[in-house]
């Protein structure tokens, strides 16, 4: 009997425990080869179940929630969240192989609720898009390659973006940065 | 490309003022089964450019019988959640183009992804 509730509380919401996701996350595609003036560098499996699963569980920010993923590469935030029970997730990435990877890889897993759309999210007039998410999700560029501040710039975006809260990987440190923004 | 990302995207080509709500010209329609989720479509709603759904989905024909305004109950109205959760998520173009209102520049929608990138002079 008790191991039957010790066993509960390993599971979280979905029946997926955070080893569950990752396992699953390591089923997704990443770049053959990574453009590196665009910095794509893939966020690890482990990584992505940490931060997805954080967000789940303890902030409850993604199940049943319009989620956008911005500089989503090959899509692994985004089908974590899909896999999540997102009820709608948006990648957005300038690059065509790296959406290319992502269609495939959402194929695979059967995910039909996300979207892509290729385009420079730097050239975009986020008022139009102000508060249209409630979650946003990324791994931007960290601005090293000749791009210097290519993360901020993200950041703005980002906090325009989303309603509630926003969740990003920074460089500062190699750990997970989370912000918290309330509007 | 779902209706419930249309409905966010605009045109953003240089001297644009109102790049909204881009023409659909889909040349293949692909119909998914999602998931129906009466309180993620109900909360959807209010954000959306209701109007702008609406001409969407007749442009697809998939219109139903999607009224031009918005139902007063419709958040407790499951037959119209889902009729609009299938205009919103299970409706999928997958190849063609969006056009903007304005300045007319197409923007190819290939394998289900809208291309929105702009060109160095339109920017």
């Amino acid at each position: 009997m008790f191991s039957g509730i010790l066993a509960m509380t390993f599971l979280s919401t979905n029946g997926r425990t955070k080893m569950e996701l990752e396992s699953c996350l390591q089923q997704v595609d990443t770049f053959e080869t990574p453009k590196i003036l665009l910095e794509q560098y893939p966020t690890s499996p482990h990584i992505a179940a940490c931060m997805l699963y954080t967000i789940h569980n303890t902030f409850d920010d993604i199940q049943g929630k319009l989620v956008a993923d911005l500089g989503c590469g090959c899509g692994v935030l985004s089908i974590g969240a899909a896999v999540l029970d997102a009820g709608f997730c948006v990648g957005f990435d300038i690059d065509n192989e790296a959406l290319e990877i992502f269609r495939k890889n959402a194929e695979e897993f059967e995910i039909s609720n996300l979207d892509l759309v290729q385009c420079d999210l730097c050239g975009l007039e986020v008022e139009t898009y102000s508060s249209k998410f409630d979650t946003v999700i990324m791994n931007p560029p960290f601005g090293t390659k000749h791009n210097q501040g290519i993360d901020m710039k993200f950041l703005k975006i980002a906090l325009m973006l989303a309603k509630n809260t926003v969740y990003s990987l920074h460089k500062t440190s190699t750990r997970e940065v989370r912000l918290i923004l309330f509007k | 490309m779902k209706l419930l990302t249309h409905n966010m995207l605009t045109s953003h080509v240089k001297g644009v003022t109102k790049g909204y709500p881009l023409l659909i010209k889909a040349t293949e329609v692909k119909l998914n089964d999602v998931e129906f989720n009466p309180q993620f479509v109900s909360r959807m709603i209010p954000k959306l450019e209701w109007s702008a759904l609406v001409h969407a989905a007749e442009e697809l024909g998939h219109r139903q019988d999607l009224p031009d305004d918005l139902l007063p109950d419709y958040d407790t109205n499951e037959e119209f959640l889902k009729k609009v959760h299938r205009a919103l998520l299970e409706v999928e173009v997958m190849e063609g183009c969006l056009k903007c209102p304005e300045s007319g520049r197409e923007f190819p929608i290939s394998r289900g992804i809208p291309n929105m990138l702009l060109n160095e002079d339109e920017v």
